[in-house]
């Protein structure tokens, strides 16, 4: 009776850890951070793929921007870190990013959807890794409250209307109507730059090394410093912080207080959601400056992390997320640029949209293939951040008035080239 | 029966104490075994470091040994994280940060950012200390009067250290932004809106003011307790010899309460110069760099930048760390001299 008992008891405990064995599950971690309702659009996406992936359990893990940019950095430096994170820094990251080619079942549907895009997210020096694909593509633009224009009476510049067409513009039509802040932009070197390209700024020497301190790129800050001095713009985003820290209008373009804020497509879906019929919005072409009429490419890319310990499972998350359909909709219920050639050639249906959501998508969209080479050039090189870094820490000085332009200059080149020294010690 | 009434609390309080003292001492009970064979073994005095030790290892985990990998990363340069991995640069971060035309002007150093921190940090530290010092000394003495609702105010003046500085800089925001509360009254009274948090010199007034209101209750407490340690004859024999009252403060009540003036002095000297979280969140060290302080530039040379800057950061916090250390030894000093007097 007793030997039964011990059979019975020996039989239960292996049927459980055969069971147990079964189920065994792989978890993968992935960091997001959203710009709009794109984490709740991934978190459905991934419950589909949980669904028929019974061996793989996905954790998202829904960060702030912040943690992003600052955070995730240390972590992956350590070895520690999610297997799987949605970055900006695209350069910054990649030399903590898996090469996915051997776990692809189709590396060539990744080289020809996001193949101008890979080389943002790949190590220097690489020219072959798959290390992720681009969640949105941005990018930058100006979004004008239309209301306040037809409120002043005054008709809105045309679409290769100047910068100094708009500040004028703008100018009158706040003087008009009381509004606070004429022209806002963004408090970041990438939305500055589409601008400087705009005046010529070059960026690069032959050799393709950093040489940022050009006519062109004068002309862009003397302009940002002009419109504040004028009362275009307000201090409030560009004088009011130090250092890098970022600082955007978007409270103040949801209440109606900016006639033109210079930011970019990712904030269509938050302005459709929450200006919604207060007042009327669009997007409009990028203005044009003494060589371009350019905005800035970006975006946001997911990418895989070499520090995994489980390549395959992520490899698996990664394709089904890049899959047309699955990307498609991601794009189309985000209400995002897309980043995949084949969704873009075809066209996305974005039926979620109100009519002004999707008229302006078709305006940052309708920008993509006509933004400036140098703006690409600039968007793919490594060291991007700390050129946008140094130039809002020192335009900003200039506009608070504690330096001089001239004295700017001389230190967004001594920081480039003193932080890429230290980037480069080994 | 009337002797019997005081018993009943008597006998409930040891009845409560025995049953929270019946735990400890199974505890205890349980720790003899091990302290005694321990105490056989080491000898009763050594005992001293047996206790110690728990503690040391604690501080030694969290204090200690952080300091010395902080001094490390100092003499290292690169953006790997882990020392093993960081080129070691000698004392270029230190010579980089003190590459100066003149320390008395930030723009003609290499390292501007850094010299702009500590020249704000002086500034804000002088102001703070001062504004710090004499409105909780005011404080102090006109909650040690006896006044109507004195502990009513006693707990209005403390209520602010409860809060958190990121709870003091958002409500504090809020108040001073350009739709905030005091333009609104500014602007309802006819006045011209101002901005105070984009204005250099008021940036540096609120932040001072801000600190001041967050963190005076604390210091007005440990006066109010020095106030209270003075003997109340000497304030009788002063009032019979018809002393006036600047004089009964000025002779009397200053030079013995000194010893709580060291005390807050120092403790708000210390603390100025730590200053981060609440001018991070009120002005982000702006406009400008207007109110940004040493810790801050810190922060941001480590995790803010692209390229975390850490041994610069770490050099930057060993310089810093000394300033502090030559705070705490003017501390001891002042108060040892104090004592031998």
């Amino acid at each position: 009776m007793q030997g039964r008992h011990w059979i019975s008891a020996l039989a239960l405990t292996a049927g459980l850890l055969a069971s147990g064995a079964a189920f065994a599950q792989t978890t993968v971690r992935i960091a997001w951070y959203s710009d709009g309702n794109e984490g709740e659009v991934v978190t459905d996406l991934l419950k589909r793929f949980e669904a028929q992936n019974k061996d793989i359990k996905v954790v998202l893990d829904q960060v702030p921007y912040k943690a992003i940019t600052e955070n995730l950095p240390v972590q992956l430096a350590s070895g520690q870190g999610p297997d799987i994170a949605r970055v900006v820094d695209l350069g910054g990251v990649a030399r903590y990013a898996l090469d996915l080619r051997p776990y692809l079942k189709d590396a060539g549907y990744w080289e020809k959807n996001f193949g101008p895009f890979l080389p943002w997210m790949r190590p220097a020096g690489d020219d072959k890794a798959i290390t992720g694909f681009m969640t949105q593509l941005t990018v930058t633009g100006p979004l004008v409250n239309k209301t306040l224009f037809e409120q002043a009476g005054i008709a809105m510049p045309g679409a290769k209307a100047s910068w100094e067409d708009w500040a004028k513009a703008v100018k009158e039509v706040a003087t008009k109507v009381q509004a606070p802040f004429p022209l806002a932009m963004d408090r970041s070197g990438h939305r500055f730059f589409g601008l400087a390209i705009s005046e010529g700024a070059k960026v690069f020497d032959a050799k393709g090394e950093p040489a940022v301190i050009d006519d062109g790129f004068k002309r862009g800050a003397q302009r940002v410093l002009d419109w504040h001095k004028s009362g275009v713009m307000a201090k409030e985003l560009w004088g009011s912080v130090s250092g890098a820290a970022y600082r955007g209008a978007n409270d103040e373009f949801k209440n109606a207080q900016v006639v033109m804020y210079v930011s970019g497509s990712w904030q269509i879906a938050q302005f459709d959601k929450t200006v919604g019929d207060a007042f009327d919005w669009v997007a409009v072409p990028s203005p044009c400056g003494a060589a371009a009429c350019t905005g800035m490419p970006g975006g946001a890319g997911l990418v895989a992390i070499k520090a995994t310990k489980n390549p395959e499972a992520v490899a698996k998350v990664m394709e089904y997320l890049a899959s047309e359909p699955v990307l498609s909709e991601f794009y189309a219920r985000s209400l995002f640029v897309p980043g995949h050639l084949g969704i873009a050639a075809k066209g996305l249906d974005y039926k979620d949209a109100s009519p002004q959501a999707k008229a302006a998508l078709k305006v940052f969209s309708d920008q993509v293939a006509s933004l400036s080479p140098v703006a690409y050039a600039l968007q793919g090189y490594v060291n991007n951040r700390i050129i946008f870094n140094a130039v809002i820490s020192r335009v900003g000085q200039a506009i608070s008035g504690e330096t001089t332009l001239d004295e700017a200059y001389k230190r967004i080149a001594s920081d480039i080239e003193q932080q890429i020294a230290e980037r480069n010690k080994k | 029966m009337a002797s019997a009434e005081p018993a009943a609390p008597r006998g409930e309080s040891s009845g409560a104490a025995r049953l929270f003292a019946a735990p400890l001492s199974l505890l205890m009970r349980m720790i003899d075994w091990p302290m005694s064979a321990l105490q056989r073994l080491i000898g009763e005095r050594r005992m001293a470091y047996a206790f110690l030790l728990p503690n040391i290892v604690f501080f030694g985990l969290f204090v200690f040994l952080p300091l010395i990998i902080n001094v490390v990363f100092s003499v290292t340069g690169g953006t790997a994280l882990f020392p093993s991995q960081r080129p070691y640069v000698g004392g270029e971060q230190y010579a980089y940060l003190f590459d100066c035309g003149s320390f008395l002007d930030p723009n003609s150093c290499r390292e501007d950012h850094f010299w702009r921190g500590v020249s704000n940090t002086a500034r804000f530290t002088v102001f703070q200390v001062t504004a710090m010092v004499l409105f909780s000394l005011v404080t102090a003495v006109v909650l040690n009067m006896k006044i109507k609702a004195r502990g009513f105010f006693r707990a209005v003046y403390f209520f602010p250290v409860l809060l958190s500085p990121v709870v003091v800089a958002l409500t504090w925001k809020w108040i001073l932004q350009r739709d905030g509360l005091l333009n609104a009254g500014i602007t309802a009274l006819g006045g011209e809106r101002i901005l105070f948090l984009v204005d250099p010199s008021w940036a540096m007034f609120w932040i001072v003011f801000v600190s001041v209101w967050a963190h005076m209750g604390f210091y007005t407490l440990i006066l109010l307790a020095g106030l209270q340690a003075i003997p109340a004859d000497l304030y009788e024999a002063a009032e019979m010899d018809a002393t006036p009252r600047w004089r009964v403060f000025w002779r009397i009540t200053l030079p013995l309460l000194w010893p709580n003036m060291i005390v807050v002095i120092v403790l708000a000297l210390i603390k100025g110069v730590q200053t981060f979280d609440e001018v991070f969140v009120l002005t982000g060290g702006g406009p400008g760099t207007a109110t940004l302080m040493v810790v801050h530039y810190i922060y941001e040379t480590a995790f803010s930048n692209q390229v975390q800057n850490f041994g610069l950061a770490a050099a930057a916090s060993v310089v810093l760390g000394l300033v502090l250390f030559a705070l705490t030894l003017a501390q001891l000093a002042a108060s040892n001299r104090k004592g031998a007097a």
